[in-house]
């Protein structure tokens, strides 16, 4: 048996009295404060009694009861509930008024927090009829409670004069050689005086003193388990001093980064980097799913690209051909080139709502995907890499065509699902061949189609697998190849390589220019990689400096898992067989699937959130960044997750990260005049340096190898370092010491916001707008970037002494529970599918029905293909209507800048509530709810710096007075979390809190909102 | 709240007539009125008396050392689970998935005070949680789905539906 105990900490009195009392032998081990003897527990928790049979005790009470036990006593329940009122009611107030004592010198407030519990002991030690607590015998309770207040006893000037019979007992118990030699141990019998009492209660998290006070700490960094398991560095002294000669070095003498100038082409003796992501496919609205996994995460390589001086080229387009098109062409009335408009512009704005820097977004559409497809064809033909060959297709005679996959519906032959398409059961999920199912019908007129054979061409792959092997080896040993893709390629090419078809009986795609073959067009899948090409050859003349120049341009491709063999296997082949020293993938980046909450998306079903709706949701695009970036399926399949994304803007946002970064600005502006003061770097600023400097190499290691999701951990590692700085160095209080103090004031204050300077940097790629709002309030130097990620990452002094820094606001905003809610609601879609479609008439399911179900109606301005999709007459009422409701929209709004009375208010929103159902009614479209953004209450009053949207719509005098009120709400917000982190009196705290509310309901107004009663967050409790 | 719970355990431990019960104090910490002898006060220790009374001593464990585990882990619910603050939520989670990894109920494998107490405790926590962090912490949940259908247990609270089989198969991201 081994009891493990620390130096001065006052929990240990009581085990080592209980152990001495009773007898039982048992090894003592000193160990440290911070040592976590019990395996299981995340925080350390000692005193702990390792028992022969392995298992641990860590309750200090549950302890003793054991000693007491194994000597032979039992415990009655009298005894119980000593120890359950002293674990429960008497150890929070004593560790709180220990925490007032010895870190604060507030000795004399102390009596607030213990006089319930004292006087209860008091009383009840006076209607005893017993010499001791329980029995006329010490009993373990007796030891207990006296370990317990034995620091506080034992300093006569914490003891009030009238419990006469509570220290008649103390003086009693403390009789006890046991608990005398205890007190020596733990505390060297100097009570409240010892010094590893007071190192002992620095270390402890404030948290659990006292529950249901008004805590210091709001401000206190969250630190979430995933930040735990991280692990940190453990660095030498030496790591250190290098650290902060670095930092020493200050900003490197950089020529200015050049402006980009398009176009953008491969430059010798540079890094040339040729980003592509996978063309999302024209026909639908792309869901988070897709958008993280192909334009997102190589937005994110490319902007890091360009910040370490890469010559980068990013394209992308939609992937216009095919049979899906048609499809929806079809349904929607529209020619297949007007889908394709209609749904590329869908796109764009989606993609640049979420500020996807593209170098060039085009389509494949075009005339150059022709002549370069077209190209590839006869090169691959001529070199005989092309089969012909008969193949046995489905064909609808009264359409008078052949039915592609999506063309079919029918029995799924293997779970008799009756609604299987042609490729794929939505049931079983088995793939399917269209031939094989049972009562097939075309999904166009619902006739039964009949199988004829047709005559294709294909890419004869097996003839090409000795070169493509070749080619894999070198490509996946010397690139970056993520775990799935190689694992896919290698599945694909270790069954052998069959030939594959290139061509399909279709209208809308390439056509085939061979002359056998001309009512056909290419497969998507010949055809759509090729895309990349065109696209660039659309964006400028000299496409082929980029794609047919292997050895100066590095090739990485973007995509989610399901494409990887097109990219691996079949494209590659094309190429290789083409042999025209095409530039081959060096580089190829496959995300894992995301699911939407525990259900994979539909648009059919509604479920899941699409493009086009995130931004309706009212969170900032650089959020929803930081969210789908933070869980990007980087090895492994994740879930998006409304909870877990409120969760993770609360605590990682603005908790963390926006909390650190507007900490280390308000000192600078408010303590130094925005001047950055002097450092003077002691042993603990080095290592923070040495820390966050650590942490930046990470990132930019990680991000070279295009570990996204992971490199973003590291900027949050950085605040939660910088955090625990400020906490444990309380500049706000040294200020106001003697010169000493401030001097350490102004150190702290320097480094924390020479970090939040790095964080700007490092969240360009993540967060660009953040970054940009961090740079413009640091005022930070435009060689920064340069400096900081040269060469494996160097964290220098960017903002030296005596630079002015400009104005600091808060950057993130809170998200409350009811409007994730709400938003959970929302997009939830419908209940699950079987009884959903069981209890519909069965009818194919149009666009319109989709967009009923899944999407809030889209403000015609902000959507204008929605508009496009409006027939004829009610095409012009819907203009009409749609200038009306602009018009109203803006009479409300102005209306509430003068703050005008409520009812004149509500009887104009009733009005434009009308005009909008009935512009919903003339879109062809069910009126459904609409939400009155600032009568909802959800959301907090965005400040603008964050939401420059949100400003454009007030009007310019409220403007002007919205931001006065920001600035005043986050000065007064800082002076409240400075008086609770001093732990100023409650009275004054409430008084400053007053005034912060009446402020925050003042700038609601001037923003155009109702006030909303605002939660005071301590009081919750 | 935990007048609730005291009337639930008698009706788990199977006594006939309920005992009468107020609270006390700004915790409304329950107290037990007692014919027989002076009120008890506290939960964990009220709960400890109401298993004597019914005669299953097996339930606050058989060894010294078994003895003192149930005690822990009863201290740990009305020290650390109740009123704790919503940051710590995760800690505790956390911990109770790695204790209980090995261990079919808290203390050991056999079915105790603790696991009663615990449950009732911690319920209102559990039926927060996202499929996705159920799965997360898998043992807690494991152990949470147990007790919630050993015989007797649940009567005040609501199921809380678990799933057997994985749909996050990443674990944690």
């Amino acid at each position: 048996m081994k009891l493990f105990v620390s130096d001065g900490n006052p929990h240990c009195v009581k085990v080592l009295a209980v152990l001495e009392f009773t007898g039982v032998k048992c090894d003592v081990k000193h160990v440290n404060h911070e040592e976590r003897v019990v395996p299981y527990l995340s925080r350390p928790a000692l005193p702990a009694l390792l028992l022969p049979s392995g298992t641990y005790l860590f309750s200090p009470n549950s302890i003793c009861q054991y000693l007491i036990e194994v000597n032979g006593q039992e415990s009655s329940d009298i005894v119980n509930q000593w120890l359950e009122w002293e674990a429960t009611e008497l150890q929070p107030a004593v560790m709180q008024a220990l925490h007032m004592v010895v870190l604060q010198g507030k000795g004399a407030q102390t009596t607030r927090v213990l006089q319930g519990p004292l006087s209860y002991l008091d009383q009840s030690l006076s209607k005893r009829t017993t010499l001791f607590l329980t029995a006329e015998m010490v009993s373990v309770a007796d030891v207990v409670l006296w370990a317990a207040l034995y620091p506080i006893l034992s300093d006569s000037s914490l003891v009030s004069g009238n419990q006469t019979e509570l220290q008649h007992w103390f003086e009693r118990v403390g009789m006890l050689a046991a608990c005398g030699s205890a007190a020596q141990t733990a505390l060297h019998g100097k009570g409240l005086k010892a010094e590893s009492l007071k190192t002992y209660l620095q270390r402890q998290p404030s948290t659990h003193h006292g529950q249901g006070q008004v805590q210091g700490r709001g401000s206190q960094p969250c630190n979430s388990p995933e930040g735990d398991d991280d692990g940190d560095c453990v660095l030498s002294e030496e790591e250190i001093q290098s650290f902060a000669v670095t930092w020493g070095k200050g900003l490197a003498d950089l020529p200015m980064v050049p402006e980009r100038q398009h176009p953008i082409l491969p430059v010798e003796g540079k890094r040339n980097v040729l980003v592509t992501s996978a063309l999302p496919y024209v026909n639908n609205v792309p869901h988070l799913g897709n958008i993280i996994g192909c334009v997102l995460s190589a937005d994110v390589f490319a902007r890091y690209g360009r910040l370490r001086g890469w010559n980068v080229l990013y394209v992308c387009g939609t992937d216009e051909y095919g049979t899906a098109t048609e499809n929806k062409a079809r349904e929607e009335g529209l020619t297949a080139q007007q889908i394709c408009d209609k749904y590329h512009a869908v796109h764009a704005s989606i993609y640049q709502w979420f500020q996807v820097d593209f170098d060039f977004f085009g389509r494949t559409t075009t005339k150059k995907q022709t002549e370069i497809a077209q190209n590839i064809f006869w090169r691959l033909h001529e070199r005989g890499f092309l089969l012909e060959d008969i193949v046995e297709q489905l064909r609808c005679e009264a359409c008078q065509r052949f039915l592609a996959d999506r063309f079919v519906e029918g029995t799924c032959p293997y779970c008799s699902y009756p609604e299987a398409r042609g490729d794929q059961c939505d049931k079983c999920g088995k793939l399917i061949n269209a031939v094989e199912l049972r009562e097939p019908t075309c999904k166009v007129c619902s006739q039964t189609p009949v199988v004829q054979s047709s005559k294709h061409l294909f890419l004869d792959l097996p003839k090409l697998e000795a070169e493509l092997e070749q080619w894999l080896e070198k490509s996946t040993g010397s690139g970056d190849w993520t775990a799935n893709a190689k694992q896919i390629t290698r599945s694909w090419v270790r069954d052998g390589l069959k030939p594959r078809c290139i061509t399909r009986d279709l209208k809308w795609g390439t056509p085939v220019p061979h002359p056998d073959f001309s009512d056909k067009v290419f497969y998507v899948w010949f055809d759509a990689p090729i895309g990349y090409l065109s696209i660039t050859a659309n964006y400028t003349d000299q496409w082929e400096m980029w794609w047919k120049n292997p050895q100066q341009v590095e090739l990485y491709n973007f995509m989610a898992k399901d494409n990887v063999p097109f990219h691996s296997v079949v494209f590659p082949c094309s190429l290789l067989g083409a042999q025209d020293n095409y530039t081959l993938v060096n580089h190829l980046v496959a995300t894992e699937y995301l699911n939407y909450e525990d259900t994979k998306f539909s648009k059919s079903r509604g479920v899941g959130v699409f493009g086009d709706m995130a931004k309706d949701t009212g969170i900032p695009s650089d959020v929803w960044r930081f969210y789908l970036l933070y869980l990007r399926p980087e090895g492994q399949d994740s879930a998006f997750s409304w909870v877990d994304m409120a969760t993770k803007n609360n605590s990682e946002l603005l908790n963390n990260l926006g909390n650190f970064i507007n900490r280390a600005g308000m000192f600078v502006s408010k303590f130094f005049e925005s001047y950055v003061p002097a450092m003077d770097l002691q042993q603990e600023d080095k290592r923070l340096l040495a820390q966050v400097g650590w942490e930046l190499k990470q990132y930019m290691n990680l991000m070279d190898r295009v570990k996204i999701r992971d490199a973003l951990k590291c900027i949050l590692n950085i605040s939660r370092h910088g955090n625990q700085y400020i906490q444990v160095n309380e500049p706000w209080k040294k200020i106001k010491g003697d010169e000493t103090d401030r001097q350490r004031s102004g150190t702290v204050t320097g480094v924390s916001v020479n970090v939040a300077c790095l964080l700007s940097v490092m969240l360009q790629p993540y967060m660009p707008t953040v970054s940009q709002t961090i740079c413009q309030q640091l005022n930070a130097p435009p060689t920064v970037t340069g400096t900081m990620l040269q060469g494996t990452g160097n964290f220098v002094c960017s903002l030296p002494a005596g630079h002015h820094i400009g104005t600091v606001s808060p950057l993130f905003q809170k998200l409350e529970a009811e409007q994730i809610e709400s938003l959970k609601k929302r997009f939830g879609g419908q209940q699950p599918e079987e009884e959903e479609e069981e209890a519909k008439p069965k009818k194919p399911k149009t666009a319109a029905q989709t967009d009923v179900n899944a999407q809030p109606a889209p403000s015609p301005a902000s959507h204008p293909a929605a508009q496009t999709a409006v027939n004829g007459a009610d095409a012009e009422r819907a203009r009409e209507l749609t200038l009306a409701v602009a018009e109203q929209g803006e009479k409300v709004r102005t209306l509430k800048g003068q703050k005008a009375e409520k009812a004149v208010i509500g009887a104009e929103v009733t009005k434009l509530l009308e005009l909008k159902k009935q512009l919903s009614l003339a879109e062809g479209k069910h009126p459904e709810p609409v939400l009155i953004k600032g009568k909802k209450n959800a959301q907090p009053a965005p400040s603008p710096a964050s939401h420059p949207a949100a400003q454009t719509a007030v009007n310019g005098a409220d403007a002007e007075r919205a931001r006065e009120l920001t600035l005043a709400v986050a000065e007064q917000g800082e002076k409240v979390r400075t008086l609770k982190g001093q732990k100023a009196e409650k009275a004054v705290i409430g008084a400053e809190v007053t005034k912060l509310l009446e402020l925050k309901k003042q700038l609601s107004l001037a923003e155009g909102k109702h006030p909303e009663p605002v939660l005071i967050k301590g009081k919750k409790k | 709240m935990s007048l609730k719970e005291l009337s639930s355990l008698e009706k788990a431990l199977g006594l006939k007539k309920p005992n009468k019960y107020s609270t006390q104090g700004d915790r409304k910490v329950p107290v037990l009125q007692s014919i027989n002898g002076p009120a008890l006060v506290g939960l964990v220790t009220i709960a400890t008396h109401l298993v004597q009374e019914a005669k299953r001593p097996e339930l606050l464990g058989g060894s010294a050392e078994h003895k003192a585990v149930v005690q822990q882990w009863l201290e740990y619910r009305v020290t650390k689970v109740d009123g704790c603050h919503k940051e710590d939520i995760k800690t505790i989670l956390k911990d109770l998935n790695s204790y209980l990894e090995d261990k079919v109920y808290l203390a050991g494998n056999q079915f105790t005070l603790a696991d009663t107490l615990m449950y009732y405790g911690i319920h209102h926590v559990i039926v927060d949680l996202a499929v996705q962090e159920k799965e997360k912490y898998m043992n807690m949940t494991r152990w949470f789905d147990h007790v919630q259908h050993y015989p007797g247990v649940r009567h005040h609270l609501p199921p809380v539906v678990v799933l057997r089989n994985r749909v996050y198969t990443s674990g944690h991201h």
